[in-house]
């Protein structure tokens, strides 16, 4: 649930006076899009992107028409000349949620993590997240999904989860999702188990509605006017 | 009229899985009653199981695991690696049998007393991984069939076709590096069925990259939609790659009438798979299709479909 579970430790860094396509070929080697740019005493300076490198090259480079003198005046530039200094971080001790909420709202595609010194401890990206949410959804597993439609009040989940325990069924996840219909809520257990028809005859028989995962796929397609 | 093998065994009944389990032995006496009634036990060359030597079992399974199993059913545990694989202490001899009398039709059939056969095994073997059991399977019987052809009868392309409505996750992990071995699965989209693999980018790794090759089915949907996948991602993969054997993973659990599953094949629309098949294996593999059975669970359905199934190896 902690930014410090699920970040990178192994961080590939740069120090302010690294030439741009050495941080270029870093970048290609280690497949990364975001190099954090630290001091000697490992305190984050800066940070410079993929697309901060593209934005520094004269459209020349793309074009392949690029000069022996163009290159050798790139080549001069250095990360402290491209890198953005006003860097948003965040802290190890920060949730998985907060780190899901933080990224999208400052639209950046990865986070270094610092801490209260300022020192890199590591960097969370959308696919450090993303690899905490396939572990949330348990879909690493395998396992059913079934979809039930219930009335918004409480205690639904509860008769749920133990109507399936009863049949010794482990859970993978539970998504609860909003579904269309005013005052009725959509619950996905993602069931770690092959044999779910005995569980949904018995939530049928408890007066549950299955969701047809088809009608529920078709009601989301754009409608052809 | 083709020499279609029949692999039977009354034993394949003793691995007893628990009153309310849906993979029975039951399920056998259904596929059994099916050949039966429509007269065609006299037609077929009935092939009695055989212990299988450990040499092929590990041609896909770890020493490690197959001595875990074997420690299991020794020790009477009433469940193994998942709570789905309920067994009791006879399983392990069951599934060697299983696997042996597999391996006893590819002898047959490469020895030509065989065209092609249909394997009445239980218990099935498409969701075991190399050292897991998985999905009521415990040794992967295709895939050691697929080893056993290529080890000892040299044979250098084997086709699989999968169409239980399960994604073969066992098999397609044991071959995903192979590019000897293609892997073709039909099943009901894993984002709504086990076991959650068997998406449409996975195509296999490696130097097997593009020897596998998967079709979601979303769920409700049936015949249409099993032809149109089939004619796009099965048929020309299998004219570029030219199989010289087909083994079959045959599962009738995507029949509209079958519980396990929400895909809506109709009894004709696994007729037409089935013939299709044939008719690749006959262009490429000289007729040789070994049918292994996976998954189907309607007791009501499984002898239509069996006996549909054995007829088009007859007659094909």
């Amino acid at each position: 649930m902690f930014v410090s579970k699920s970040m990178t430790r192994k961080i590939i860094t740069v120090d302010k006076e690294t030439g741009i396509f050495e941080a270029q070929s870093l970048m290609a080697q280690y497949g990364i899009r975001h190099l954090p740019v630290v001091d000697p005493d490992n305190r984050l300076i800066g940070i410079v992107t993929d697309r901060d490198i593209r934005s520094a090259l004269p459209y020349s480079f793309f074009k392949d028409t690029f000069s022996a003198q163009e290159k050798e005046k790139v080549s001069q530039l250095r990360i402290k000349d491209i890198m953005t200094t006003n860097v948003k971080t965040i802290s190890p001790t920060y949730t998985i949620p907060d780190a899901l909420l933080l990224i999208q709202e400052l639209r950046v595609g990865a986070l270094p993590v610092v801490d209260e010194q300022n020192k890199l401890r590591g960097i969370i990206s959308v696919r450090d997240l993303l690899r905490a949410f396939i572990n949330v959804l348990g879909i690493g597993e395998p396992g059913t999904l079934v979809g039930i439609l219930v009335e918004e009040k409480i205690g639904q989940l509860k008769k749920i989860v133990d109507a399936i325990t009863e049949e010794k069924v482990s859970f993978g996840s539970v998504l609860v999702a909003r579904y269309w219909e005013e005052g009725k809520r959509a619950v996905f257990p993602y069931l770690l188990t092959q044999n779910v028809a005995p569980i949904k005859r018995k939530l049928e028989n408890m007066g549950y509605t299955l969701l047809d995962p088809m009608e529920w796929y078709l009601d989301q397609l754009p409608k052809n006017e | 009229m083709k020499k279609t093998g029949f692999l039977y065994d009354e034993r394949f009944k003793q691995h007893v899985t628990g009153p309310h389990h849906p993979e029975a032995p039951d399920r056998l006496r259904a596929v059994y009653q099916g050949i039966q009634d429509a007269g065609l036990l006299a037609k077929l060359i009935l092939i009695k199981a055989r212990r299988a030597d450990m040499e092929w079992i590990e041609t896909v399974h770890t020493k490690e695991y197959i001595q875990r199993f074997e420690a299991a059913c020794r020790s009477q545990t009433p469940v193994f690696d998942s709570p789905d694989n309920q067994m009791c202490p006879e399983t392990y001899e069951i599934a060697l049998l299983a696997v042996g009398g597999v391996l006893d039709v590819v002898h047959q059939l490469m020895a030509g007393t065989l065209d092609n056969a249909f394997c009445a095994v239980r218990p099935p073997g498409h969701h075991a991984e190399i050292d897991r059991a998985m999905g009521f399977c415990y040794f992967n019987n295709v895939a050691i069939a697929a080893r056993y052809l290529q080890k000892q009868w040299g044979i250098q392309r084997v086709g699989i076709i999968d169409f239980d409505v399960h994604h073969g996750n066992g098999t397609q992990h044991i071959f995903e590096t192979d590019p000897t071995v293609f892997y073709y699965s039909i099943h009901e989209h894993p984002t709504f069925a086990y076991p959650g693999t068997g998406r449409e980018f996975e195509y296999g790794t490696g130097a097997g990259y593009g020897f596998t090759r998967n079709s979601p089915v979303l769920p409700g949907q049936g015949d249409s939609d099993y032809r149109r996948l089939l004619e796009r991602d099965l048929f020309p993969n299998f004219d570029d790659f030219q199989p010289e054997v087909i083994l079959v993973s045959t599962g009738f659990d995507a029949h509209v009438d079958d519980y396990m599953s929400d895909i809506k094949l109709s009894t004709e629309g696994f007729s037409w798979i089935m013939e299709r098949i044939v008719a690749v294996a006959d262009r490429y593999a000289q007729g040789r299709v070994i049918s292994i059975l996976e998954g189907g669970y309607s007791l009501k359905r499984l002898p239509e479909l069996v006996k549909n199934h054995v007829e088009i190896l007859l007659n094909g």
